[in-house]
């Protein structure tokens, strides 16, 4: 049987390092569209300043970069080195959007990134200004083939278990692509990634505002800012609510979870607005309910039902009892290819396979499983309901503070009214936000899938290499003493690059002038 | 579809080959020049004239490897999973070196203090070299045949540790493979760089081409009298990707096989010496040009070798024969090799383009006195 420890140890490398690479991500998205509109600006209108503007924030997006390139890397391997039986499994399927990515995105972005640094004396103002909006494009299109990878472990569609090969096989290519949780995933997230962007360059502009700073350059960016963060803002909840309609369809215990829903409630269900999740007394204390809402969100009826964990259990006993029927006809499958009937049995219940699988936690042979074994499976199938159903509240309250933020952002410098003091100092304070939003939108996706690697296919515990624990130690200690080492770094090397600032001597059109004509809104505030 | 399955499976194989001589080819100069950085770049100036040679492009050609590491996940699925997590410690260490370039690059020159810039300009040496040798142990390890077997679930159990990794064959082949990039990295300086940094790695680059020449062909000797891995009986090229139906065999000099059935493959070990003698022969004459095509030449002839040497095995058991990868019986499903095919054959020339109009964008040596503030 696979080693408890070999398995908790893979499981926290693959988070640290997945979690920590989307401390980097999220921006590099954001900012890259941010750079492209300031660039295009600076083409169109020909003021020097949107140059100068478009290098200073360039300069910040190569340092986070940098970081993102470095940390994606090993997550292109981590699957071979430390989920080998995860990449044999499902490589068929799961590999094809990764290399994919490589092809069309990450070459596209890495290749012309180097243009965008090194370019400006080389091309000319057109030319450059395409490889900064391909830069762009390309980091996007990455994000689409990454969330079409995983969007497939939340939604195995379109494939099925070959019995000759023992793995996953793509039976429909496009039905893993137009995957309907991979496209709510994706445009939730490039948005969440625009926010991130957006509240960069808003909280380091306020910042230079507040000390009446680099003021041409930050007033000029707070604006892009406001405007481009509050589309994206209102975008990142709107789809959001999106992936939330997809998953009552193919992820219904993740949804139960995130509302502590413990029975199934009368259509439509209520919003738990508070709550204390309870694993072991399977209740949710104190809770306070909206009526109504959940089951408007979530099925947009108000007749269709919304299954509790309780029954969901219930439904994983008998999908383990269905996968026994299928693991069985598999082994006779092992030692006899042509068996006919072993063959059709196993075609009928293949789709609960993966059930069967969730009891070699505590058995060899599944099929020898005992009924208390079944029912710790079956336990198995809940997940940590407390940490899912705050992680889920503090994501949805930071998405609603951001169009907050950024409406009243936008309002402000559109409406050609003045920014107030004190509105800088809570754009500058937001700027940790995006991130914990971020990772923990992480949080409820990864986390709440398990205790499956590929839902309903694939439990996480099987897919793990057959490594020693001490090899896993070696990795865990070297990769925190890397990335917490190169984190220092990279936070040193921005904060130094914010506080020096821009070039100024580069802008060539008189400061003053321009400020007046540009924008009223940030008139000094006679305090 | 389009090709049978046996076609697409052969198909496939010569696109690893691609794909590795890309990476090798590209970013091997950039391991070249990071590992030479030390010793041909003396002071700040000539420190960041040789970095920015490669500064540009380094991240591009890093794809390649990032792409390989893609296309060997879903083209060979089992191979990912057995060499990946079997050379886990190895594959650390070369993960931990691509870690550190990226940063190193972008890093070393945004502070000015001299014992910051020294710290990267180690990083970014380690960098080059740490990679170029473990890629050359690992495949060393490759054609001895790999300690790892495979359960009836079919997952695979590796059974060596780090340590016999560094056996005196694979650590020659990691030489071989030293050897060879720093042969490219000083032909790159060749075309890009100019005053005393191109002038040392002229002539650590002939010293560089004589010692790949020298140790592939011990290489070649010792491969001539090893044991390589035969199957016994025919085997269904169009069969299911299981690798536990068939039988194999060691026997010594079957790695020389393919060449007596089909003489004119021996071209392909020849152009390895050839290329070398070419750069060598360039970096004699100074026509940096030749220099660089010969070594490009070599890099990619000598790794078609240990294909072509293999083939029709990948990645062969040294514990359980039996349960070796092969072309035929460790690819994705026929499905996903067409769809994965569609997809190279639309937008490789895509990257090819682009790529080129990028060097050529860049063309022209870089000089000490080029080297400004916007760069690294």
């Amino acid at each position: 049987m696979i080693d408890a420890t070999l398995v908790e140890l893979s499981r926290l490398q693959f988070a640290m390092t997945a979690m920590y690479h989307f401390l980097f991500v999220p921006l590099t998205l954001g900012l890259s569209f941010m750079l492209a509109i300031m660039e295009s600006v600076y083409v169109m209108t020909g003021r020097t300043i949107w140059r100068d503007m478009t290098k200073f924030w360039g300069l910040l997006f190569g340092i986070n970069f940098a970081m993102g390139v470095a940390t994606g890397i090993v997550m292109e391997f981590q699957f071979g080195t430390n989920w080998a039986f995860y990449s044999h499994y499902v490589g068929d399927i799961f590999g094809a959007p990764l290399a994919i990515e490589g092809l069309m995105a990450f070459f596209l972005e890495a290749t012309l990134v180097g243009l965008f640094f090194f370019g400006w004396d080389k091309l000319s103002k057109v030319k450059h200004l395409a490889v900064t909006w391909l830069v762009a494009l390309g980091s996007n299109l990455s994000a689409l083939w990454i969330l079409v990878a995983n969007g497939w472990m939340q939604n195995p569609v379109g494939s099925e278990f070959n019995p000759d090969t023992m793995r996953m096989e793509v039976v429909d290519f496009a039905a893993v692509i137009f995957n309907p949780v991979a496209q709510a995933k994706f445009v939730h997230t490039v948005a969440a990634g625009y926010v991130t962007g957006a509240v960069f360059v808003l909280a380091i502009s306020a910042w230079y505002l507040l000390r009446h700073r680099h003021e041409a350059l930050a007033k000029r960016s707070f604006t892009v800012a406001a405007s481009f963060g509050l589309a994206a803002a209102l975008s990142v909840v709107v789809l959001g609510d999106e992936s939330g309609y997809t998953i009552t369809d193919n992820q219904k215990m993740k949804l139960a979870m995130i509302e502590g829903m413990w029975e199934t409630e009368e259509a439509p269900a209520p919003f738990a607005l508070f709550g204390i999740p309870d694993r072991e007394a399977q209740e949710t204390h104190y809770e306070l309910k909206i009526p109504w809402v959940m089951g408007l969100i979530a099925t947009r009826s108000i007749d269709q039902e919304i299954p509790g964990i309780r029954e969901l259990l219930a439904l994983s006993e008998l999908h383990i009892r269905d996968g026994l029927l299928a693991y069985d006809a598999l082994e006779t499958l092992k030692v006899d290819e042509s068996n006919a009937a072993a063959r059709q049995t196993f075609l009928e219940n293949q789709e609960y396979m993966g059930y069967a699988l969730m009891l070699k936690k505590y058995v060899e042979d599944p099929r020898t499983a005992s009924d208390e074994q079944i029912a710790m499976a079956t336990r198995d199938a809940l997940p940590n309901v407390f940490a899912l159903f705050w992680s889920f509240r503090f994501m949805v309250v930071i998405g609603f503070y951001m169009i907050a933020l950024f409406g009243l952002a936008f309002y402000m410098v559109s409406l050609r009214r003045r920014v107030p003091r004190w509105f800088l100092r809570v754009a500058f304070l937001t700027l940790p936000l995006p991130w914990v939003a971020a990772e923990l939108g992480w949080l409820v996706a990864e986390y709440g899938r398990q205790p499956w690697v590929i839902e309903g296919v694939l439990p996480t515990f099987l897919g793990v290499s057959s490594l020693t624990v001490t090899d896993l130690l070696i990795t865990v200690a070297g990769f925190l003493v890397i990335y917490t080492t190169l984190a220092v770094i990279e936070v040193k090397l921005m904060l130094k690059y914010i506080r020096k600032g821009p070039e100024e001597e580069e802008s060539a059109d008189n400061p003053a002038r321009l400020d007046e004509r540009f924008s009223p809104a940030f008139n000094r505030p006679q305090e | 579809m389009l090709f049978d399955y046996e076609v697409l499976r052969l198909i496939w194989w010569a696109l690893l080959g691609v794909l590795l001589v890309a990476f090798a080819v590209t970013d091997g100069f950039d391991m070249g020049v990071a590992a030479l950085l030390p010793a041909v770049a003396r002071g700040d100036g000539q420190r960041r004239q040789v970095i920015n040679t490669v500064g540009p492009v380094w991240e591009g050609n890093q794809v390649w490897f990032v792409l390989g590491g893609g296309a060997i996940f879903a083209a060979w699925p089992a191979l990912y999973a057995v060499s990946f997590s079997g050379f886990y410690l190895a594959m650390f260490l070369i993960l931990v070196a691509l870690i550190i370039r990226p940063v190193a690059f972008k890093f070393r020159s945004k502070r000015d203090e001299p014992a910051w810039r020294a710290r990267w300009d180690a990083a970014l040496c380690f960098s080059g070299v740490v990679p170029a040798l473990i890629f050359g142990v690992a495949v060393g390890n490759v054609l001895q045949g790999v300690p790892f077997h495979f359960d009836s679930d079919l997952r695979p159990f590796y059974t060596g540790s780090f340590f016999a990794l560094l056996n005196p064959f694979a650590l020659l082949c990691g030489l071989v493979s030293l050897a060879m990039l720093v042969l490219h990295g000083a032909t790159w300086l060749q075309i890009k760089a100019d005053g005393e940094p191109a002038e040392r790695a002229r002539r650590i680059g002939l010293v560089a081409a004589a010692l790949v020449i020298v140790l592939f062909a011990i290489g070649g000797f010792w491969v001539s009298h090893m044991d390589g891995y035969r199957v016994v009986g025919a085997m269904d090229p169009m069969g299911p990707s299981n690798p536990l139906r068939k039988e194999v065999v060691t026997e010594a000099g079957v790695w020389l096989a393919n060449y007596g059935a089909q003489p004119l493959l021996w071209l392909v070990p020849l152009l390895g010496f050839g290329g070398a003698a070419l750069a060598m022969l360039g970096l004699f004459t100074r026509i940096g040009a030749l220099s660089f095509l010969g070594s490009k030449l070599s890099v990619a002839a000598i790794i078609t070798t240990v294909g072509v040497s293999m083939f029709p095995m990948i990645l062969p058991s040294s514990s359980d024969p039996g349960h070796s990868l092969m072309v035929w019986d460790a690819s994705s499903s026929h499905y996903t090799l067409g769809i994965m095919l569609i997809a190279t054959v639309i937008l490789l020339p895509i990257v090819l383009l682009y790529t080129a109009w990028v060097y050529k964008v860049l063309w022209g040596k870089v000089s000490e006195s080029d080297v400004n503030k916007d760069m690294y």
